[in-house]
């Protein structure tokens, strides 16, 4: 059985519509990305599924219990982290962890076991507030207080926004871990190279889901012919604009240090050749970031 | 000498016995791209402070926009810009209510001020959300404009703290392409990223470690030292080696 089961979840503020007919399924142990910009309705669907937020259309069940009606059941077994540090700053490491615990009815001691992993790390500086963290630690605790009443279902929006690609590496281990023991994760990230991380992702902008599939497969159902060329960055911008001018170049668009070209089909390299030598260009699989700007076209 | 508009000689600041920034020095030319990473907590922020005249260094000096940071900070104030993920612009203001404040900060004459917010709406294509309060614009429109913001007064420098957080593919190319138009206009540009794919958009970078710049070249030369294919695989080499505790 499905642990969060979403069936067209709609949301309004006013006139404005925040999400659109939003339905999905994440099973046990599964983890399940919803990637998408700012502004795309990731914090109004975590807000909805946490309890905290009306949805205007539609229903959702967590771990079998009903969003509107279970709002208390459904408190208790879940986590969440919000996308804002939302712990006490003047507290220290251990008194926040203390604390959460303790509002769930339990205490740290009891269920060190499922947060030790995580907590050794910030274990030397538990005395400290934790208002005097850095980015990398305050997220390792806020973690740590998600879990610590043993969880079966982790809300996490955004945890590693604003943070480092090292912490966020070390970060999406630890995600992997806490899957293993057999949570179900629900998180959010505007960074599109995190998704190879997710069993399942959702891409979701202006508040619509635009697909959910295994990463694999919307890599694999791109369905235009996608090319690399390097480019230093002289000139980039004049290049880019040449390339577009061609026929059948959909589009071009700066990544890295390449420059990425979308054709419609495959004929159409031929036509870049009055530009680069054809050696210089080479044909590439897309990222899940040439498919979000493909699928937002 | 001339054409470096940032220099900085062992610049240092400690907090007590804590050293966060330990004896950088670099510098970066007019109209240079120059990218500032390293991990959170490395002491970028402490760094970038120092240079816009917001906090004194313990240690060293620095020069920016041709003054002096410890000793000239006003001067240097009104010669840069400043933009952040975090800060840029008041929500509850409206577009052009924006701009007039941030102008009337930055010493932009009275007189100069609305003719060059109609040129500037026109050129962003936002002459209809003129009269639109901030916090209505969608996040991709809010950083174009805070940018544009940031270089109204048309600074010397302007210093960018992760521009684009959080924004979605297609507008952080078009931020990029901004940030190309203000450097050909001799605009320095000083910008920390998270994103590594953005190092790659910078004429040269610098890696910070604990306090100290463990890396500083263009990303090609960088890759090439390091013997990988991205600035991420350089970044996680580097940083890696942290010590410090955050």
């Amino acid at each position: 059985m499905a642990k969060v089961s979403v069936k067209n979840i709609g949301k309004r503020y006013n006139k404005t519509v925040a999400l659109k007919d939003i339905s999905f399924d994440a099973d046990e142990g599964e983890i399940f990305g919803i990637i998408g910009p700012d502004g795309a309705g990731k914090t109004s669907l975590f807000r909805i599924l946490t309890t905290l937020l009306l949805p205007t259309e539609g229903s959702a069940e967590v771990c079998g219990y009903d969003i509107i009606k279970d709002y208390v059941a459904i408190r208790k077994t879940i986590g969440y982290m919000p996308g804002r540090f939302s712990l006490y700053e003047d507290l220290t490491v251990e008194e926040n962890l203390s604390f959460f615990a303790s509002v769930f009815n339990t205490t740290i001691k009891e269920n060190y076991h499922l947060v030790e992993d995580i907590y050794k790390q910030i274990e030397p500086f538990k005395d400290r507030r934790a208002g005097k963290l850095s980015g990398g630690m305050k997220q390792k605790l806020a973690l740590c207080c998600a879990m610590i009443h043993k969880p079966e279902v982790l809300f996490l929006d955004e945890p590693t926004t604003g943070v480092d690609p090292v912490s966020r590496k070390e970060f999406w281990t630890m995600l992997a871990r806490l899957k293993n023991q057999g949570i179900t994760i629900i998180v959010s990230t505007p960074y599109m190279d995190e998704a190879s991380r997710c069993d399942r992702i959702a891409l979701i902008n202006n508040g619509v889901f635009m697909k959910i599939e295994t990463p694999q497969n919307i890599i694999g159902q791109y369905d235009k012919i996608l090319c690399s060329v390097s480019a230093d960055k002289t000139g980039k911008t004049k290049i880019i604009a040449r390339i577009k001018s061609v026929d059948g170049v959909s589009d071009c668009y700066a990544f890295g240090d390449k420059i990425h070209i979308v054709l419609n089909d495959k004929d159409c390299i031929l036509n870049l050749k009055k530009i680069f030598e054809s050696d210089e260009i080479c044909n590439i699989t897309p990222t899940i970031e040439d498919c979000f700007m493909e699928l937002n076209r | 000498m001339e054409d470096n508009v940032i220099i900085a000689e062992g610049l240092t600041k400690c907090f007590g016995t804590f050293t966060a920034v330990d004896h950088i020095s670099f510098s970066v030319k007019k109209g240079e791209i120059f990218g500032f990473l390293g991990a959170n907590g490395a002491g970028k922020t402490t760094a970038m402070r120092m240079l816009c005249g917001l906090s004194i260094p313990t240690e060293g000096k620095a020069v920016v926009a041709g003054f002096d940071v410890e000793t000239q900070s006003e001067e240097i104030k009104k010669n840069i810009g400043y933009m952040s993920q975090k800060f840029s612009l008041y929500e509850d203001l409206k577009v052009w209510e924006n701009i007039r404040l941030f102008a009337g900060i930055y010493g932009v004459p009275e007189k100069e001020i609305a003719p060059k917010t109609d040129a500037l709406l026109g050129r962003l294509g936002f002459e209809k959300e003129k009269n639109t309060l901030v916090k209505l614009l969608p996040l991709g429109w809010k950083q174009k404009l805070a940018f544009s913001v940031a270089i109204f007064h048309g600074p010397k420098i302007v210093f960018l703290d992760e521009p684009t957080g959080g924004v979605d593919p297609m507008v952080r190319r078009q931020f990029w392409n901004m940030i190309y138009e203000a450097a050909e206009r001799g605009i320095t540009v000083f910008v920390t990223t998270h994103y590594m794919d953005e190092a790659e958009y910078c004429d040269r970078i610098s890696i910070m470690v604990d306090g100290r710049i463990e890396a500083m070249d263009t990303p090609k030369n960088l890759k090439d030292e390091f013997g990988v294919e991205s600035m991420d695989e350089v970044f996680y080499l580097l940083a890696r080696t942290a010590k410090r505790a955050e």
